[in-house]
This record gives structure tokens, C-alpha cells and sequence, in this order.
């Protein structure tokens, strides 16, 4: 059993009459990716920024490596990286100015700064933007840069609040592929998301989050057998069809979304595969369960605000 | 009752690093420095030659100065009040509402508190070093005839720290940047008129000597630097002196509260 990093209890935020989370309780492991899904409005940048200590409690307890962060706001800040969802680099300051100014905070000193620096753009690949100001930066080229930010301090917690949201593919492969080798340095990630190929690619766990409540958590994978089986049946939407599928899977969830059928199974993988040979019907498609699914279920399909 | 207004007056931790804040804002100014220091120079020049020679012919002296000597401590101290009250209202609204630059220092180990008082900082700065500046040029005029002259840039300082901690106040309260209309044209305009800048303050009705005294650090700020530049001293020196001594802690945490509730729910 690996250490237990960060700790909440019965933790909750309230602003005014609103409760953005409503006692919840995780833990985050030493050196695991850990994963916030939800949709907007869930509370997971609520969550997340008391957490690295700028958001005060409203009640309940959150430790980080042992130490309250209503307690140690400073001491705890000085071990986290923190790479926020909304762009918050200095535009006053060429890509290389921000890393220094921002080592400076830290009381990092300036040759160590410079040394860190020239590193972490070298590992975001920006070296060529060096003396660029932010203004002439890409979106992706920003989150670049505010992930090497947030590691100016060698963290030992990683927080990334939508890492990749609004990226082009190449762009959240790199962020992905950065945050991976992290992981693989020891470095401990706690991130949000509501790309839910993005979870499963990285996260280790994940809790899914929504109205403030934590409605479930586990590994990726053991939460999409547990909620929506191996693989999905699907159909284009016919009265007969439904009617006969409903027959066929008395014991699993069947779903209607616009114009097809979703058919859900706990049966075993190639239980499809045998319905298709013996029938056919029209724009059928197995295809394997995922974590959308899961969320979708859980989360429920209506709009969130 | 009591306790929520303690609560506006909460004692501000602070440690060194809020000098951190003070030099990221320092840095981005001497990145721009031209376009820093050129407007304080040429500014006071304007009104030397606009109000001091022209206007001046035609009024009397002003507490016993001709109109140019009387007018030119003045400006320096208008300086201070324009640089650090538009420092700590639209660029630190900026900074915070816009550029998101708080939330990213808040991250690190800098707490809200030392941001602000960092911003507090360096608004007094800006005062320091754009006054000191026109006083540069009115010495250059011959408008300056005591050595004490030298102690002004303190002035500065202190006074710059006032109007700082007074704009942080309207920026921890402005639902939006249109919204310093207000302060600039209801209280930066009339104490820039009224505090005895380009006439004693003696020709003012009684009423409104009082509301000037009472209320416009502007008009201790003018007092000083006159008296410092021309050597006259008196007894009403230290109620100058001691007016900012007393307000400046004041709005100094009253800024710093307003801030945190502003900005951490």
C-alpha cells in the first residue's frame, strides 16, 4: 500500500448559499495520477484549488502529506505545481522572463532559475520562443509554458486543472506524453478533466464528480466493466429491433439516444459478436466500452448549465 | 457587530517576500522605462510654462511667493498623488481582474496579503520616483531655493503609500475598471484643485478648508513639499506629517482586508 499523500474528510466548500462540494472524501496516492471527471459546475477546480491551499475550507479536513492546508498554507505551496485552467502568464515578460520571475517566488536563485529554465523549455519544446512575449504564443504553446511554470519549483505534486482543454491532438499528445514521463520521475498528479479519453489515458484512479458529490471512483478500467461491461452494442433505432434486443438482454441496460440503440452488457465479450452472425441489423456496431460511457451513466446526459 | 468590523482591520501577515511582488512590477517598469519617464518630465514643464509664466502674470503672490515658486512644489506633489493613485487603481485592477497576475503569485508560497501589500509598495515607488523627477525639472527652473528640498522624495514615499493604500481600497470595491470614473472625478479632481496647488488654501471658504485639510492627503502632501523646497517651517509641518502617519496604516490594512474579501471566498 503506497502512501497516502493527499487526504480529504467530509471535505466541503460552500459559497453563500451555493455548495460547490459537498463532503467528500479521497485520498490521492504518493506517485499515482490521480483524475477529477465531472462536468462543469461539478466542483472539481473547487476541489482542486483548496488543495494546493489559495481556497479556504468551508469545513471538513485536507491534509497534503500529513499537514492541514488551512495550517501550512506556505510550506505546502512551496512542494506543488500548479498549472491553472485559464492563462495566467505574464504578458509583460518574454516565455523565458516568466519562468525567471516566477522562480523567484520560490526564492529559487537566479542561476539555478536560469539553469531550471532553459531545462524546462527544452522539455516543452519552446527553446525556439525563448524571448518571445506571451501574446505571440499559440494556446498550445501557453499551456506548454504554464505547465513548465509550474514546474520551476521541482514538485512534489503535480495539479493540472484542464490540461488540455481547447487543444488541437498534436498539442494534448505532448501535454500527455510531458505529464506521463512526470509520473514516471515520481512526480505524484492530481488533474481535472472532462475529456474522458484524457482520464483513461492517464489517470491511475479517478473519482467522477457531480453537483458537488463524488458518485464514484476507482481505476478506469475496473469502473467500466463494473458500470457499462466489456463492449457496447449499437443499433440504429427500429421499434422491432428494440423490441427483440430488449428480449435478448432481459438483464442489461438498454438505451436510446437520439436515433440508436446503445445495449450495455455485464455477458461476457462475444456475446455481440454472436447476435450479428445469426441477425442483421442496420448500422450495427460493437465497439468497446469506455469511460464515457460510464460517465454518461453516472452523470446523466442533460446539459449542466 | 464589532467583530465584523475587526475583521476589515485584521493585522496583514507580511514577510520579505512581498519585495518579490515589488520587483515583478519593477521589472515590467524598467522594461518600458522610456515610456516611463518621459511623461514626468515633460508634464510639469507644461504647466511651468502654461500656468507658472502665462497664468502667473496676472495672479498675486500666494503666501507671500510669486505664482511660479508657489505652483511648482505643488506639481511635484500632484505627481505623487496621479502615479501612485492610477498605479494601485487601473494597472493593479489590471493586474488582478485581467492579466490574472495575483492568482498566479498566489500559487507560490506568496500569500494574498503580500501581493497586495507588494502592489502597496510599489504604488509608493512609482510616487518616489515620478516626483523625484519632476523635481528635477523645477530645480532645473531655479524653483527650488532650500536644500531641504532633498527630504522630499520621503515625502513622496510616505505620501505615495496613502494614495496607494486609498486606490487599493476603490479597487478591492470597483465591480468593473469603468467603474474608477468614479473615485477620479469625485475625489482625485476635486483634491487636485482644492488643495492648495494653484492657490493658498486660505482663499478657500472655512468649510471647505476643513474638508480639505481633513480629507485630501493631497493637501498635506502640497504643504510639505512647499515647505521642504522653499525652507519655510512651521508648527502645521507635523499636523502634515502626522495626518499621513496616522491614515496611511489605516487604509494600509483596510486595502489589504477588502482585498481578501474581494478575492478569496
Amino acid at each position: 500500500m503506497s502512501e497516502i499523500l493527499v487526504r480529504a474528510e467530509n471535505l466541503t466548500k460552500k459559497f453563500g448559499s451555493v455548495t460547490a462540494v459537498d463532503r467528500i472524501n479521497f485520498q490521492v496516492l504518493k506517485g499515482e495520477c490521480f483524475g477529477f471527471l465531472g462536468p462543469n459546475g461539478a466542483g472539481k477546480t473547487t476541489t482542486i484549488r483548496m488543495i494546493h491551499c489559495v481556497l479556504p475550507l468551508t469545513s471538513g479536513k485536507l491534509t497534503v502529506a500529513g499537514v492541514s492546508v488551512s495550517e501550512k498554507a506556505r510550506e505546502l505551496k512551496k512542494t506543488m505545481g500548479v498549472a491553472p485552467q485559464e492563462d495566467n502568464l505574464d504578458p509583460d515578460f518574454t516565455v523565458f522572463h516568466n519562468l525567471m520571475v516566477y522562480a523567484r517566488y520560490f526564492d529559487i536563485p537566479k542561476a539555478e532559475a536560469g539553469r531550471r529554465a532553459e531545462e524546462l523549455l527544452k522539455f516543452v519544446q519552446l527553446e525556439e520562443k525563448r524571448d518571445v512575449l506571451i501574446d505571440e504564443l499559440s494556446s498550445g504553446m501557453k499551456r506548454r509554458l504554464i505547465l513548465s511554470r509550474a514546474l520551476i519549483n521541482e514538485p512534489q505534486i503535480l495539479i493540472l486543472d484542464e490540461p488540455t482543454t481547447g487543444l488541437d491532438p498534436q498539442a494534448r499528445h505532448l501535454i500527455w506524453d510531458k505529464v506521463r514521463s512526470l509520473q514516471k520521475q515520481g512526480v505524484t498528479i492530481v488533474l481535472t478533466t472532462h475529456y474522458m479519453d484524457e482520464a483513461a489515458h492517464l489517470c491511475d484512479r479517478i473519482v467522477i464528480m457531480d453537483n458537488g458529490k463524488i458518485v464514484e471512483e476507482g481505476r478506469p478500467s475496473d469502473l467500466i466493466k463494473k458500470h457499462v461491461g466489456e463492449e457496447v452494442l449499437e443499433v440504429a433505432y427500429d421499434e422491432a429491433v428494440l423490441k427483440f434486443l430488449k428480449d435478448a438482454f432481459p438483464n442489461d441496460r438498454l438505451e436510446v439516444v437520439s436515433d440508436r440503440i446503445q445495449v450495455f452488457t455485464t455477458q461476457p465479450r462475444g456475446v455481440f459478436a454472436e447476435i450479428l452472425k445469426k441477425f442483421s441489423f442496420k448500422a450495427a456496431m460493437i465497439r468497446d466500452a469506455n469511460l464515457e460511457d460510464v460517465f454518461l451513466k453516472l452523470t446523466g446526459r442533460q446539459l449542466k448549465e | 457587530m464589532t467583530s465584523k468590523v475587526a475583521s476589515y482591520f485584521t493585522l496583514p501577515k507580511l514577510s520579505y517576500r512581498v519585495w518579490r511582488v515589488w520587483r515583478r512590477n519593477f521589472d515590467v517598469f524598467m522594461k518600458t522605462y522610456k515610456a516611463n519617464f518621459v511623461p514626468p518630465l515633460l508634464e510639469p514643464i507644461f504647466y511651468l510654462v502654461g500656468m507658472g509664466f502665462g497664468l502667473g502674470g496676472f495672479v498675486q503672490p500666494q503666501e507671500g511667493l510669486n505664482y511660479i515658486a508657489f505652483l511648482a512644489p505643488a506639481i511635484v506633489a500632484t505627481s505623487m498623488m496621479f502615479s501612485s493613485f492610477f498605479e494601485c487603481t487601473y494597472s493593479s485592477f489590471v493586474r488582478m481582474y485581467y492579466q490574472k497576475t495575483f492568482d498566479a503569485i498566489i500559487a507560490t508560497p506568496l500569500s494574498l496579503e503580500e501581493v497586495i501589500a507588494g502592489e502597496l509598495l510599489w504604488g509608493a515607488t512609482k510616487s518616489l520616483i515620478n516626483s523625484t523627477i519632476v523635481l528635477g525639472v523645477i530645480l532645473a527652473f531655479g524653483l527650488v531655493s532650500s536644500p531641504f528640498f532633498l527630504l522630499i522624495p520621503l515625502v513622496a514615499f510616505l505620501a505615495g503609500l496613502c494614495f496607494s493604500a486609498i486606490a487599493m481600497c476603490f479597487t478591492a470595491l470597483v465591480p468593473n475598471i469603468d467603474a474608477f470614473n468614479y473615485p477620479s472625478f469625485l475625489f482625485i479632481t476635486p483634491m487636485f484643485i482644492l488643495s492648495g496647488t494653484f492657490f493658498s488654501i486660505a482663499s478657500l471658504p472655512v468649510g471647505a478648508q476643513i474638508v480639505a485639510k481633513t480629507f485630501f492627503p493631497l493637501t498635506h502632501a502640497v504643504a510639505l513639499s512647499r515647505a521642504l523646497a522653499v525652507g519655510r517651517f512651521s508648527t502645521t509641518l507635523l499636523l502634515d506629517v502626522s495626518w499621513f502617519l496616522i491614515v496611511t496604516p489605516i487604509f494600509f490594512v483596510l486595502s489589504i482586508n477588502l482585498m481578501k474579501k474581494r478575492l478569496i471566498k
